[in-house]
């Protein structure tokens, strides 16, 4: 047994614990602010069980017209367009124009856009992003591009406490269409203030709409939504998904394409366990879902998020409905994050469809190691997945 | 992020920067002027020349302008200075004490003109004057209620202009309507000049139906999308980045008009208040920024707020267009901020303006200065000097005002003052529902549940809740949009 299974096991039995103690205080009256959603139906007495498909699904009209697109491509498409269609929208933050971004995201808008719209800053994640969203209150649609969101801890002030909050602050009056974008998480070889998971720091946040794009398809339509919606949107992207090869529709390469925001979307059709994830970690369920069905014959049912903020339950519910068990995976700390909220939430709205205890894979509740074995015990692989799965479902 | 941006460019190999003139050089600014005003060590491009070893970004713009060390020179010539003269003296530098920037004044104490230069028409400005002078009266009159207000519980917390009515007015009525304020909390001088109405300042005060921002904010923290005036954030010296992104979208439009933002001098120590000067200098962002220099931070004196020459050396530094102003004179901070502001659209490019004042209030309804400073300093500052009777006395000097009109103008104002309040403070809270609304554009789901089990709530359990003095009652839980 490998390190990560011991630590993210040891972690998850502790921490399931307190989450026992919180449930038991749900005493008598409810504050407004904690009630409850959706209304509960009595569960099916037999699992629907539909046709399956064990690769991923993928409507496509013919596979002629689908093209394969980096991550870094269909990003740079998506800027490209947004620029194109509004002269309102630009780009800005460290590198973007002349040196093309960090990681050439931003590659060729310069020469196409200009000075003006794709805009080298000064080394101040405070100031580029104040000025951003200053010029969003005045009326523009900037993108600020993180060179990761690790750095954008120094503006943090800025995405919270200014954008998020003065469109309700102000009545409503003052809206801030702003997008902030840049890669996050788990990245290789760079230790532990280059590598860290913002999705829950951000998903807490009212007034923030935050997204995590995992496929090529998913980061076009995603960003693209996430510069037309007139709120703050965080997106969340992964440096390592940047190279990347996804097939990408016909739909989707066309310029009108987007994703609508709350959304997941089932990546692999399942009928026995549901493993919710989002970002890089999808990729890393479809596979271990392939060894589940290979090794064992088990139908495993990928979500991939998607949208975090908000964030679609009813897909979550729907499935486990189906699966009667649910894994959250994510690559972030155990403690106060995505999966805890997915968590907390399958005990709020899917308790009684559940066949076993939900569990959650997360990354070790350790700084992230530089060195290369060390870093590797600290997040999920697709290895893990496999076995926390099997283990789950008794197989 | 000192050292992380280089460590990441390391990542990826470096394409040669030679792209001398990839755009038409259409403004030249700051380092174009540099190098075109020392001919003999500008370095001459020969004609074709393809490598350029080291470039200058022009404020940008896009253009990018060689810089090369010429041999034997008598000066550095390198892209962080440009023109420096080699020196075989050493010696550190730093502001001489015995000769700080000085300040402008346009009227002495007594409302006597001392700058003969001033260029200003008062004859044709008296009704301007007199409005001004309304304002800042008007001012001081409505902090008095408000703060007396604050202290028989009434209003939960309040902020006085009481000593800086000259920098917010005096500024106010140099600029433009289309010009947007980005205020820090103690300019509502600006907002009574612009036209913010009694009923609005107390709405906001009271948390009120008819405040715009619906009880969400504490009291002083007013905003008007009609008067262009940004609402007033809590956190310090953040609207100050927002300041230049905003005259940066100003400037992008087209439109002829700045941003302009107030802050103390203690803001000053933020980050953002560097990253903001920064970004406005080197974005060419027409960017007014005000400065109240008042003495006190709370209570930090500004002589332990920094060692410098003030906030005004710092715009030096970062190579911005900066004037010291003496705030008592609302006519010098009037004409200096006219003068910024044709500069910044003109010229696309930020200005900064200190203006020194003294608080002779508390800092809010919060704090007791008299713990940190004595009572006489406050008293005595408050005899020597104030922008509210240097004005009278201007006005005086040209018989536009007397004692009696002085009293008729109070009494009024105050019985103005006092029936917005009364009604303002009867007036009918916000509805509940808009405890939900304005998250978002459009309320999410999640929203839209929460709401709907709020309403089954009160239908089920109303008589248990007393929402009377919501606008609506009871009836007002859904979301109307």
């Amino acid at each position: 047994m490998s390190a990560t299974l011991t630590t993210t096991r040891l972690l998850s039995r502790s921490l399931r614990e307190a989450l026992c103690h919180g449930g038991s205080q749900n005493t008598g009256r409810r504050s407004i602010a904690s009630l409850t959603r959706a209304p509960r139906t009595t569960r099916p007495l037999t699992n629907a069980i539909s046709k399956f498909n064990t690769s991923q699904t993928r409507m496509l009209a013919s596979a002629a017209d689908v093209k394969e697109y980096t991550v870094r491509d269909a990003l740079n498409e998506a800027l490209a367009e947004e620029l194109e269609a509004d002269s309102k929208v630009f780009i800005l933050g460290e590198e973007v124009a002349l040196y093309n971004g960090a990681y050439k995201v931003t590659k060729g808008l310069l020469d196409r856009f200009g000075p003006d719209r794709v805009i080298d800053t000064p080394i101040t994640e405070s100031g580029f992003a104040g000025l951003a969203v200053g010029a969003a209150l005045a009326g523009l649609k900037p993108i600020t591009e993180f060179m990761t969101w690790n750095f954008a801890m120094q503006a943090i002030d800025q995405i919270i406490n200014s954008a998020a909050k003065t469109h309700y602050m102000s009545g409503g009056i003052q809206p801030c269409n702003i997008t902030f974008r840049g890669p996050n998480g788990f990245a290789a070889g760079v230790a532990a203030q280059h590598s860290q998971d913002y999705t829950a720091w951000y998903g807490s946040i009212p007034g923030l709409k935050v997204v995590s794009p995992w496929s090529s398809e998913d980061a076009k339509g995603l960003l693209k939504a996430a510069i037309r919606d007139p709120n703050p949107v965080v997106v969340l992207e992964n440096e390592l998904l940047y190279g990347q090869s996804f097939p990408m529709s016909a739909a989707a390469q066309k310029d009108d394409f987007v994703i609508p925001f709350g959304k997941a979307k089932i990546e692999r059709v399942g009928k026995d366990i549901t493993l919710v994830s989002l970002s890089r970690c999808v990729g890393q369920c479809l596979t271990a879902a392939e060894k589940l069905k290979s090794e064992y014959g088990v139908e495993a049912e990928v979500i991939n998020l998607r949208s975090i903020k908000p964030m679609d339950v009813e897909a979550i519910v729907k499935s486990v409905k189906k699966t009667g068990n649910l894994i959250a995976v994510e690559s972030g700390f155990p403690s106060f994050g995505v999966s805890s909220e997915i968590l907390a939430l399958s005990m709020e709205y899917m308790f009684d469809y559940l066949d076993s205890p939900a569990q959650r894979i997360t990354g070790a509740e350790v700084p992230t190691p530089y060195a290369q074995g060390l870093e590797a015990m600290s997040f999920p692989d697709e290895d893990l997945i496999f076995r926390k799965a099997a283990q789950l479902l008794r197989v | 992020m000192s050292f992380a941006a280089p460590f990441r460019r390391s990542l990826i190999p470096r394409t040669t920067r030679t792209i001398a003139s990839r755009y038409p050089c259409s403004k030249r600014r700051c380092f174009a002027s540099v190098t075109s005003s020392n001919p003999p060590e500008a370095p001459r491009e020969p004609e074709g020349t393809r490598e350029v070893p080291m470039t200058v970004g022009d404020g940008g713009s896009g253009t990018v302008r060689p810089v090369r060390q010429r041999h034997g020179s008598d000066r550095l010539v390198f892209p962080g200075a440009v023109n420096s003269r080699f020196t075989n003296r050493l010696r550190f530098r730093m502001s001489d004490p015995n000769e700080a920037i000085e300040t402008y004044r346009v009227m002495d104490t007594e409302g006597q003109i001392v700058d003969e230069t001033h260029g200003l028409d008062f004859e044709a400005l008296k009704e301007e004057t007199l409005k001004m002078y309304n304002s800042m009266v008007t001012i001081s009159v409505m902090d008095q209620i408000m703060y007396d207000s604050q202290r028989q519980g009434r209003i939960s917390f309040y902020i006085v202009n009481a000593g800086e009515e000259g920098i917010a007015v005096g500024s106010a009525a140099a600029l433009s309507d289309k010009d947007v304020i980005y205020a820090q909390y103690r300019e509502a001088g600006v907002l009574m000049h612009r036209g913010f109405t009694f009923e609005e300042f107390m709405s906001q005060c009271f948390s009120n139906k008819k405040d715009p921002g619906q009880g969400r904010n504490m009291p002083i923290h007013y905003g008007s999308r009609r008067l262009n005036f940004h609402p007033i954030s809590s956190p310090l010296a953040t609207q100050l980045p927002h300041a230049a992104g905003a005259g940066y979208a100003l400037k992008l439009e087209g439109t002829p008009a700045c941003a302009v933002t107030y802050f103390g001098e203690g803001a000053a120590s933020e980050g953002d208040f560097h990253a903001a000067l920064n970004i406005a200098a080197t974005r060419g962002c027409p960017t007014v920024f005000i400065c109240r220099n008042n003495g006190y931070a709370i209570s930090t004196p500004t002589l332990e707020q920094y060692k410098g020459d003030g906030i005004a050396s710092r715009g030096v530094g970062y190579g911005i267009d900066t004037i010291r102003v003496d705030g008592n004179d609302a006519w010098a901070v009037y004409k200096v901020t006219k003068e910024a502001r044709e500069i910044a659209i003109a010229e696309k490019k930020p200005v900064l303006i200190e203006a020194m004042s003294y608080r002779v209030s508390h800092h809010s309804t919060s704090d007791d200065s008299f713990a940190y400073r004595a009572r006489v300093e406050v008293e005595d500052w408050k005899r020597r000097d104030n922008p509210i009777t240097r004005m009278r006395k201007f006005m005086e000097l040209r018989n536009w005002w007397d004692q009696e009109k002085d009293t008729q103008l109070r009494t009024h104002v105050r019985k103005d003052i006092l029936k917005a309040f009364n009604a303002a403070e009867r007036e009918k809270k916000p509805a509940i529902s808009k405890l939900w609304e304005d998250v978002y554009d459009k309320p999410t789901k999640d929203q839209w549940a929460q709401m709907a089990e709020m309403k089954d709530i009160l239908d089920r359990y109303g008589e248990e809740y007393d929402l009377d003095m919501y606008d609506g009652g009871k009836g007002e839980v859904v979301i109307k949009k």
